[in-house]
């Protein structure tokens, strides 16, 4: 898909309006997203979006390439028939945390443990929206919304835990305050061959407002935001000083570095085989009140679904020919009458 | 050994129905099988009832257990697998204890003697055994000690007895052969070709096989031996084929003929699952067959293949197409071909997987949210789920919608002779994807309009990577033409209208309404579906007692052929059988305020050609 025509962000953008709440994280995803395309060196008509039921799920009336609409929390199914038929094509996904996680989680997991060719851009805003406000499978113990008066008891999901045991060959988290490092994030689940599976922490400024402020404005970043940078030791703090390292159990835990000494850092490595490190990184906060790792938790490299599809069809027509009806229709005892 | 088929000295019948019942581990349906195979390479004409609990391995010996294949072979044309079995195999008490009251009067009852033990007749809740406390005076009884002999001749083969003992399903075949005078060789090659590799198990079966054949020839059974000449078909070549073969090749078939990629979405299910397998058999036809994580997966996944420019099927049972419903309707308003196939079982809930019902139809017509009209395809036999798939795709490509295509256990197990088509005569399925533009704006630049439609219409197909064409789709009402959300009271009124007429006008497309048996009867008897080979065995005897009654067969359900309504006001007594409490009857009348009358049956079972002479009889005396 090299050459394609040169763009900028307005030949992305379809001519429909808006239709988000003034102020929701929606719309800084989405410009990232019609910047970052003209970037990707891909042409709008082999780029598919593809989204369910929420309030993100509007996303494809608003970019100009294919897409579609379809229904709660089955837009990873509809995403495999197509990247499965079409693997010359670019397909993402966007979805909630309602929306891929509750009514959609089992598709999510089956699309992630297959590895088809999609980006997952999983806007995590911890609340329902388009619904008014109810908990979602993401939102956190005691959370009290108009379904939950007394507070919600449902343990809720990790995003990302969950999409590590899911066998995700990719798995990252950024969130909407930061375009530059949503844009980086997304580029790196397109580039990967596989499914890729992004949290994006996202604000919801009529039903959960400030959900995560403690972490992602600017002024709490540097306390709060763990950069997972490929090859490096894992540090952050205001003044660099604190990082993650590995104790006597295996867990992965939060030290002062002046402590621990800058080798015991433990080095942040996408490509391990086995995703227990990444997973334990992903359980270092309980929520997004307390130091939380952003960037690429893991990626490698795995047969991807619909080429191992493809590889089996190309080696049946080696094997057998071309398909003749004819002779299909004649490969069970035959007789002739007359 | 000789083969007897054409042996002059042997008496003539016409026809003979045959069961082999026994327990679920003994082989019967494939004994059944093979021996349909043989008659049919023999060039009769047959029609089969594959009979199996939904457990794999019930209790082994209880009535639970028992699996059973009906077949009828005739050398006249047969469209049923016979009114009652002339001859039951039972190869053990549990199977002589469920089918001994489906066979005729005076009819013949092989039995495996050896299986005839306390242990066998208790599981079966026999305080006596049978064979010796006279409740088979009545019938001709042949007792064989099947297990022994089968052991017998396996001794010097060096197979563990308890592997002989597997065998003896292969003694019955012979024996059963031999008294039918069908040929050997189909069944001795075939033993050679499904075990290959395995020298000891085509040992043992073909032992047992000879053995049984024999033993016919040596024990006096002469007076038992029948032929049945071969019927006379059409010319042409055949092979025997049951209903999800044949309609996973229609499929095959609907893809050459429209130059189509298929991708099949499907989850394992009964009686559907060897659709699934069938197909995945296929893959140099360039089919994809896709298990998904469940039933709702895979229609989205045949969706999306279909937005991408595949022709997309769905393969499942009733419970599946609930499961289904939400997505359907997508398919409905996204306006996106995609082939549903439904093999109905008996329901509702997991009711009786494995036994046959067509209680689907008014799901098929209604079972959706919002106005959601789809057309309805149903096939009516074995082999003509070929045509049946074919026409289903052809309907969906070339109006741009979903369509089910009905079938049941009954047909998709079945088999029966199909006289091969000629590949060059099936019709072709133009299919034209959308390339550029088909609007200007206000401004004269061209603009592509998702939804606007042609005479028909059909909205274009722009599939991704179509040069400028894209556009969105989606759940959401949509604005005439452009396809852009809109919530406008009178544009959805236009819509839900534009998207029922569009299904309507199909009925332009499609046969007119075919009148068999006598047409100028003053009662029509209207089926769908399966009940096709009863209703017309019934209507063909009732003809030869000078009955005068007239038979229509709907293959297409939604919508109907134009002249239907003309052609039922024609009649003073129309009569609806149905495997189900009355559904199509409910259709006919409100469409036609016709008063139709019902004929039902809902036991799992197909209706027999005597059974609906009886009541086709009767209802015709309440007139």
């Amino acid at each position: 898909m090299a050459n394609a025509p040169v763009t900028t962000k307005k030949d992305w953008a379809t001519d429909q309006e808006v239709r988000w709440c003034p102020g929701c994280g929606d719309y800084s995803i989405l410009t990232a997203v019609q910047l970052m395309m003209p970037e990707l060196d891909v042409r709008r008509e082999d780029t598919v979006f593809i989204s369910g039921i929420g309030c993100a799920a509007r996303f494809p009336y608003y970019m100009n390439t294919f897409g579609m609409h379809s229904i709660h929390g089955r837009s990873p199914a509809f995403s495999t028939g197509l990247a499965m038929a079409r693997p010359d094509l670019d397909v993402w996904v966007i979805g909630g945390d309602g929306d891929m996680l509750s009514i959609g989680g089992n598709h999510l997991i089956h699309a992630l443990r297959r590895n088809v060719n999609i980006n997952i851009l999983l806007f995590n805003n911890m609340i329902y929206g388009l619904t008014k406000g109810q908990y979602s499978p993401t939102s956190e113990v005691g959370k009290v919304t108009k379904s939950s008066p007394y507070g919600s008891i449902d343990q809720p999901f990790n995003a990302v835990s969950l999409a590590l045991g899911a066998e995700a060959s990719f798995v990252a988290r950024t969130h909407d305050m930061d375009r530059q490092h949503m844009q980086e994030t997304f580029k790196r689940a397109h580039a990967h061959n596989g499914a890729s599976l992004v949290e994006v922490y996202q604000n919801c400024n009529v039903f959960n407002d400030g959900q995560f402020d403690t972490i992602t404005k600017r002024a709490n970043r540097p306390a709060n935001l763990i950069d997972l940078v490929h090859g490096e030791p894992i540090r952050f703090g205001v003044d660099n000083e604190r990082g993650v390292v590995m104790d006597d159990s295996g867990n992965v835990v939060i030290a002062e570095v002046a402590d621990v000494g800058e080798d015991a850092l433990l080095v942040h490595d996408e490509h391990r085989p086995d995703p227990g490190v990444a997973f334990a990184l992903s359980r270092l906060a309980a929520g997004p009140h307390s130091p939380t790792p952003m960037g690429v938790f893991r990626s490698v490299d795995r047969i991807e679904y619909a080429a191992g599809a493809t590889s089996q069809l190309a080696a049946a027509q080696e094997a057998k020919g071309p398909g003749d009806l004819h002779t299909l229709l004649r490969s069970n005892p035959t007789w002739e009458v007359g | 050994m000789t083969d007897v088929a054409d042996s002059p000295a042997v008496p003539e019948v016409d026809r003979v129905v045959i069961r082999f019942a026994g327990d679920s581990g003994d082989g019967m349906q494939l004994t059944g099988d093979r021996f349909t195979s043989a008659s049919a390479l023999f060039g009769n004409d047959l029609a089969t009832l594959p009979e199996f609990p939904a457990e794999i391995r019930a209790p082994q010996g209880t009535l639970a257990g028992v699996s059973a294949f009906q077949v009828q072979i005739s050398s006249e044309r047969v469209s049923t697998p016979g009114d009652e079995p002339t001859v039951l195999v039972a190869m053990n008490p549990a199977a002589l204890k469920a089918d001994l009251n489906r066979l005729a009067g005076g009819g013949t009852v092989i039995v495996n003697e050896d299986a005839f033990e306390e242990r066998n007749l208790d599981k079966a809740g026999y305080v006596d055994n049978p064979l010796e406390d006279g409740s088979l005076d009545g019938y001709t009884v042949i007792k064989i000690p099947m297990t022994k002999l089968t052991k017998e001749v396996c001794a010097d083969l060096d197979v563990k007895p308890r592997d002989a003992e597997r065998s003896k399903n292969f003694f019955a075949l012979g024996l059963v052969s031999w008294m039918y005078t069908r040929p050997t060789e189909p069944t001795l090659d075939w033993i050679q070709q499904k075990f290959k590799g395995r020298d000891k198990v085509i040992a043992a079966n073909t032992a047992a096989f000879k053995a049984g054949h024999a033993y016919g020839e040596t024990a006096e059974l002469g007076s038992h031996v029948v032929a049945i000449a071969p019927a006379d078909l059409d010319p042409g070549t055949y092979t025997n084929i049951n209903g999800n073969t044949a309609l996973s090749w229609g499929l095959v078939a609907a893809s050459q003929q429209s130059g189509l990629p298929m991708f099949l979405g499907s989850y394992p299910i009964t009686p559907a699952s060897d659709i699934l397998h069938e197909l995945a058999k296929h893959k140099n036809f360039g089919v994809r067959t896709f298990q998904a994580e469940d039933e709702i997966a895979a229609v989205c996944s045949a969706i999306g293949a279909s937005y991408g420019g595949n022709l997309a099927v769905t393969t499942t049972s009733g419970p599946g197409v609930a499961l289904k419903g939400e997505a359907i309707g997508l398919a409905c308003i996204l306006e996106l071909p995609l082939v549903i196939v439904d093999i109905q079982r008996g329901g509702p809930s997991t009711g009786l997987p494995t036994k046959t019902e067509a209680s689907d139809l008014l799901m098929a017509m209604y079972g959706r949210h919002g106005e959601s009209p789809m057309p309805v395809i149903a096939a009516y036999s074995p082999s003509q789920c070929f045509d049946a798939a074919l026409e289903a795709a052809r309907i969906a490509l070339t109006y741009m919608t979903p369509v089910m295509l009905l079938s049941d256990g009954y047909l998709a197990n079945g088999s029966e002779p199909w006289k091969l088509p000629d590949v060059e005569s099936l019709p072709t399925i133009d299919v034209t994807f959308a390339t550029e533009p088909n609007a200007t704006d206000d401004d004269g630049e061209p603009i592509f309009l998702p939804f606007l439609r042609d005479e028909n219409l059909v909205r274009p197909w722009a599939v991704p990577g179509a040069d400028g064409l894209m556009h969105r789709v989606g759940g959401l009402e949509k604005a005439d033409k452009t396809g852009n959300v809109s919530y406008d009271p009178e544009n959805h009124a236009l819509m839900t209208e534009l998207r029922q007429k569009r299904i309507e006008k199909i009925a332009d497309d499609i046969p007119l309404t075919s009148v068999t048996g006598d047409a100028d009867a003053s009662t029509v008897v209207v089926g769908w579906g399966s009940t096709w080979g009863a209703i017309s065995g019934a209507v063909r005897r009732l003809g030869a007692a000078d009955t005068k009654v007239a038979h229509v067969h709907l293959t297409h359900l939604n919508p109907f052929p134009s002249d239907l309504g003309e052609v039922l006001a024609r009649y003073d007594n129309v009569l609806v059988p149905e495997l189900n409490m009355g559904q199509l009857v409910k259709l006919l009348r409100a469409e036609f305020l016709v008063d139709a009358k019902p004929i039902n049956k809902v036991m799992g079972q197909p209706f027999t050609a005597a059974e609906l002479e009886r009541e086709i009889l009767a209802r015709m005396g309440e007139v």
